[in-house]
C-alpha cells in the first residue's frame, strides 16, 4: 500500500533538527550573514549532532541513515537559514560524497571519519571561470610525469573550500585526450596545504553570505599516483553522480526555505492589522497563502518521492533533476510573496524574509542553473 | 551499585528521623561508595534514577471539547512535557558523575511511545511506556499510584526526578504525590542538584528568593526549567534508540501489581464538573473634574475593591 508515512526515527530526528535550528542556528543567522562570517564552532556543532555522513557506512564514521533522514536535516536547517544548510548539503553530497562512492579504501580511511564527525570540511571543485554550466569545458591540467602528477589551472565558486576546517578539495582536471580526441577527465583528492595548491574566500555575496565559498589556483601542484580518485577518465562520469545527489540536498534548501518563508509570512499576515483587521483576512493576501502551501505541499512530495527512489536503488536522475528545478523555483515565489506580505518591513534586515529573499536566488543557479535541469529533463522525457 | 544490593528487593530499616518507605523502597545505608581522592570524600559510584516524563500536545493553547469539557488530544502532534526534558537532562547528567541508570517511565497511551524514544534518543538507558485501557481518565490520585506501583516494581531507585508540571494538566500535584505514596522525602521546584555522600542537596525556587535543602536518598524531585538546558537527541542517538529492540518495554496494569479499580477513570474521586477558558473583561471608566477630583474618586474605588 502506497505510505507516506515516516518512520519513528525521522519524525524525531526532525524535532531534533528543527530544535536545533531554532535554539543554535536561529539567533545567530542574521548577524553572521551581515559579517558573512563562516562560524566554525556551528560546524562542529553540527558534527556533533550527527549531520554529517548520512549516506555513508558506520565503519567510516558515518550514520548510514539514508537520503530521506539526509534531506529532512538540510530542509530543518534552510527552513531557519541557507548558509548554514549549505554548509551541510555542500559537505556532504559535494565533499563527503565523491570521496565515500569513489575513493579507494585507503583514502575513505583517511579523510571519512574527520568529515563525518564535522571536525573537518571538504568541497568539490569543479566550476571554473570559463567553465560553468559547460562544465566539459575544464581547463584544469593534470600532467603525469615520473610517477607524479602536476596540476596548473585554477577553480571558482568552490564551496567549503577556504576555512581552517578544510581538509580536502576533490579537484577535476583534463588529464589527457580519448583516443576520439575529446578531453579525458580525473579527479584529485587535493588536501589542503598542499604545495603550489592555494585557496582564497570570496567575498560580497548577494547570498549564502555565511557559507565559505572559495577560488583556488594550482601553480605546479605536484602529488602523488595516490590523489587520484577512483580511475583515471572516470572523472566525467564520478561529477555527473556527484550532482544527481547533490541536486536532492538542493531542492531540500528550496524546499526548507519555502517553508521558513511561508511560515514568517502566515504568522506576520495573522498579526498585521490594516483597516482595522488582520490583512490575512484580506483575500489577496489569504489566497497568496494558500497558494504558497499548496506549492510546498507539492514541491515536498515530489522531493520525497526523489529521496525514496534513490534509498530504494531505483533510478532518480530525471526526479532528482525535477525535484531541484520545482522545489528552487518555488521557493523563489513563496520568498517574493513573502517579503510582498511583510510590506516594507520585509525590505529590513531585521526579519528574516529578507534573508531568505536573497538566499532564494542561488538555488536557481547552483549545481546545475534552472536551465541546465530542463536540459537534463527534457532529454530524459526524449526531447 | 552500592553493595548489598537486591534488585526489587523490599528493604528495612531507614534514616533515622525520616518516614519510613512505606511501599518497599530502597532506603540505602549510609552510602557506601568508594574514597575518591583524598580525605573523606565519597561519592556514589552508581545511581538507579527514574525519570518520570508526560507526553502533552505540542501547543500553547490547549482546547477543550465544550460538550465533555474534556481536553482535545486528536489531530495534535504530542511533544514530551518541556521541564521533564530538564528532568532527564538531570537524570543524565548525575549518571554521568556517578555512573548508573537512567529507566524513562511513562503512563499514556500507544502514542506515548514517541516521547519515550526522544528520551532513550537523548541517552536514557531504558524507558517503560505504562500502557493499558484500565488507566484512561485517571486524575493525578489514579496517575500517582499508576506511576508510584511502577516505580516500586521496577526499582529499586536512588532518585526519582518529575518535572515541575505539565504544560496540558498543570497540576503539578504529579509528583508530590507519587513522593507521598512512595514514602520518600521530596523536594519541588527545584533549579540545583548535587549529590554528595549519598545526601541530595538541591536549591529550591521560592516566590521570593532560594532554599537549599538537604536530604538522604532515595528522595524525589521535580525540576524547573531553569535547571538547566537539555540535550538535542544526535543523530546516532536517534538511530540507536529506535532501532534497539529491548530498551523500551510496555507494561500493563498486571505487569505493575496495580489494581485495576484504583487506576484510570474508576481511580479517580475527581469528577469534571465543568472546563472553562476564563473570560478576562475589562470596564473602562473616565473619570472626570479636575485633577484633586479624580485623584479623590480614584482612591475612592481602590478603597472599595481592596486595591488600596
Ligand atoms: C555560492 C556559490 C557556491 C557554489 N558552489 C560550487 C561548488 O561547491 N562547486 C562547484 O564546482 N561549483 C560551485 N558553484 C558554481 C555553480 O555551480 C555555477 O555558478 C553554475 O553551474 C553556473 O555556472 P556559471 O556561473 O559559470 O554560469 P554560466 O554557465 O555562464 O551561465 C550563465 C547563464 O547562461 C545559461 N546557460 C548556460 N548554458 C546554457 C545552455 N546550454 N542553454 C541554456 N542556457 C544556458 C545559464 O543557465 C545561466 O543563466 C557555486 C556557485 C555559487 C554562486
Ligand atoms: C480537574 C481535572 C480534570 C482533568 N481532566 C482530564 C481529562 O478530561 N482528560 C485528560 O486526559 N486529563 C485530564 N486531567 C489531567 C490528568 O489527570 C493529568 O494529566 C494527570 O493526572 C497528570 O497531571 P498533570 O498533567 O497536572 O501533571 P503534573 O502534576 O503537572 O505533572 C508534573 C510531573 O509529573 C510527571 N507526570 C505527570 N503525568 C505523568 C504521566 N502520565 N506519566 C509519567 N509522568 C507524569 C511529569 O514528570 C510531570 O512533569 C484532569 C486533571 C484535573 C485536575
Amino acid at each position: 500500500m502506497l505510505s507516506f508515512d515516516l518512520t519513528e526515527d525521522q519524525e524525531i530526528l526532525r524535532k531534533s533538527v528543527r530544535d536545533f535550528a531554532e535554539k543554535e542556528v536561529a539567533p545567530v543567522a542574521a548577524k553572521l550573514d551581515e559579517e558573512e562570517k563562516f562560524d566554525l564552532d556551528l560546524v562542529r556543532k553540527m558534527g556533533d549532532m550527527g549531520f554529517f555522513g548520512p549516506f555513508v557506512s558506520e565503519e567510516y564514521g558515518g550514520t548510514n541513515v539514508g537520503y530521506v533522514s539526509y534531506i529532512i536535516i538540510v530542509e530543518e536547517l534552510a527552513r531557519v537559514d541557507g548558509s548554514t544548510a549549505a554548509t551541510v548539503a555542500a559537505g556532504n553530497s559535494l565533499g563527503i560524497g565523491p570521496i565515500f562512492y569513489f575513493g579507494s579504501e585507503d583514502q575513505k580511511r583517511r579523510f571519512l571519519p574527520a568529515l563525518c564527525e564535522g571536525k573537518r570540511i571538504a568541497g568539490f571543485g569543479l566550476t571554473e571561470p570559463n567553465a560553468g554550466s559547460d562544465a566539459g569545458g575544464s581547463q584544469t591540467t593534470a600532467a603525469f610525469k615520473d610517477g607524479r602528477w602536476t596540476i596548473n589551472g585554477s577553480k571558482i565558486f568552490i564551496t567549503n573550500a577556504s576555512s581552517d576546517l578544510t581538509s580536502v578539495v576533490t579537484v577535476q582536471t583534463v588529464t589527457g585526450r580519448k583516443p576520439d580526441g575529446r578531453p579525458e577527465y580525473s579527479c584529485f583528492l587535493l588536501p589542503a596545504g598542499t604545495p603550489g595548491f592555494t585557496r582564497k574566500k570570496m567575498t560580497g555575496k548577494l547570498m549564502w553570505r555565511s557559507s565559505d565559498t572559495a577560488e583556488l589556483y594550482f601553480e605546479d601542484c605536484r602529488i602523488g599516483e595516490d590523489a587520484m580518485l577512483g580511475s583515471r577518465g572516470a572523472g566525467f562520469h564520478q561529477m555527473l553522480k556527484t550532482l544527481d545527489g547533490g541536486r536532492l540536498s538542493i531542492a531540500a534548501m528550496g524546499l526548507g526555505g519555502a517553508q521558513g518563508a511561508y511560515e514568517a509570512a502566515l504568522k506576520y499576515a495573522r498579526e498585521r492589522k490594516q483597516f482595522g483587521m488582520p490583512i490575512c483576512k484580506f483575500q489577496a493576501i489569504a489566497f497568496k497563502l494558500a497558494d504558497m502551501a499548496v506549492e510546498i505541499e507539492a514541491a515536498r512530495n515530489l522531493l520525497y518521492k526523489a529521496c525514496w527512489l534513490k534509498d530504494s536503488g531505483k533510478p532518480f536522475a530525471m526526479e532528482a533533476a525535477m525535484a531541484k528545478l520545482y522545489c528552487s523555483e518555488v521557493f523563489g515565489r513563496v520568498a517574493r510573496e513573502a517579503v510582498q506580505i511583510h510590506g516594507g518591513y520585509g525590505l529590513m534586515k531585521e526579519y528574516a524574509v529578507e534573508r531568505f529573499f536573497r538566499d532564494q536566488k542561488l538555488l536557481e543557479i547552483g549545481e546545475g542553473t534552472s536551465e541546465v535541469q530542463r536540459i537534463v529533463i527534457s532529454r530524459a522525457i526524449g526531447c | 551499585m552500592t553493595s548489598g544490593r537486591e534488585k526489587g528487593g523490599i528493604h528495612s530499616g531507614g534514616q533515622p528521623g525520616l518516614s519510613q518507605p512505606a511501599h518497599g523502597v530502597y532506603n540505602p545505608p549510609l552510602p557506601a561508595g568508594k574514597p575518591i581522592g583524598p580525605g573523606r570524600v565519597w561519592r556514589f559510584l552508581s545511581m538507579e534514577i527514574a525519570v518520570l516524563v508526560k507526553q502533552v500536545p505540542d501547543t500553547a493553547e490547549v482546547k477543550i471539547d465544550p460538550k465533555t469539557g474534556t481536553l482535545i488530544r486528536e489531530g495534535v502532534e504530542g511533544v514530551v512535557n518541556p521541564e521533564d526534558l530538564n528532568a532527564v537532562e538531570a537524570a543524565l547528567v548525575l549518571k554521568a558523575r556517578h555512573g548508573g541508570c537512567v529507566t524513562v517511565l511513562t503512563m499514556g497511551p500507544p502514542q506515548a511511545r514517541e516521547a519515550l524514544l526522544e528520551t532513550l534518543a537523548m541517552g536514557a538507558d531504558r524507558a517503560v511506556h505504562l500502557t493499558d485501557k484500565a488507566f484512561a481518565g485517571a486524575d493525578t490520585l489514579a496517575t500517582s499510584y499508576t506511576l508510584g506501583k511502577a516505580v516500586e516494581k521496577l526499582g529499586p531507585f536512588d532518585l526519582v526526578i518529575c518535572g515541575r508540571q505539565a504544560i496540558d494538566g498543570d497540576t503539578a500535584q504529579i509528583g508530590p504525590q507519587v513522593a507521598e505514596y512512595l514514602g520518600i522525602p521530596q523536594a519541588t521546584y527545584v533549579q540545583e542538584i548535587e549529590i554528595r555522600d549519598g545526601v541530595l542537596r538541591a536549591v529550591r525556587r521560592l516566590d521570593a528568593g532560594t532554599e537549599t535543602i538537604e536530604t538522604p536518598l532515595p528522595a524525589l524531585v521535580t525540576v524547573l526549567g531553569s535547571l538547566n538546558s537539555p540535550r538535542l537527541p544526535t543523530v546516532p542517538g536517534i538511530i540507536d534508540a529506535c532501532s534497539s529492540k529491548d530498551r523500551l518495554s510496555v507494561m500493563n496494569a498486571a505487569d505493575i501489581g496495580a489494581r485495576a479499580e484504583k487506576t484510570g477513570l474508576r481511580g479517580s474521586p475527581t469528577v469534571v464538573w465543568k472546563t472553562e477558558t476564563p473570560k478576562s473583561e475589562r470596564r473602562c471608566e473616565m473619570l472626570k473634574g479636575s485633577p484633586a477630583v479624580q485623584a479623590q474618586a480614584l482612591a475612592a474605588i481602590l478603597k472599595k475593591r481592596n486595591l488600596s
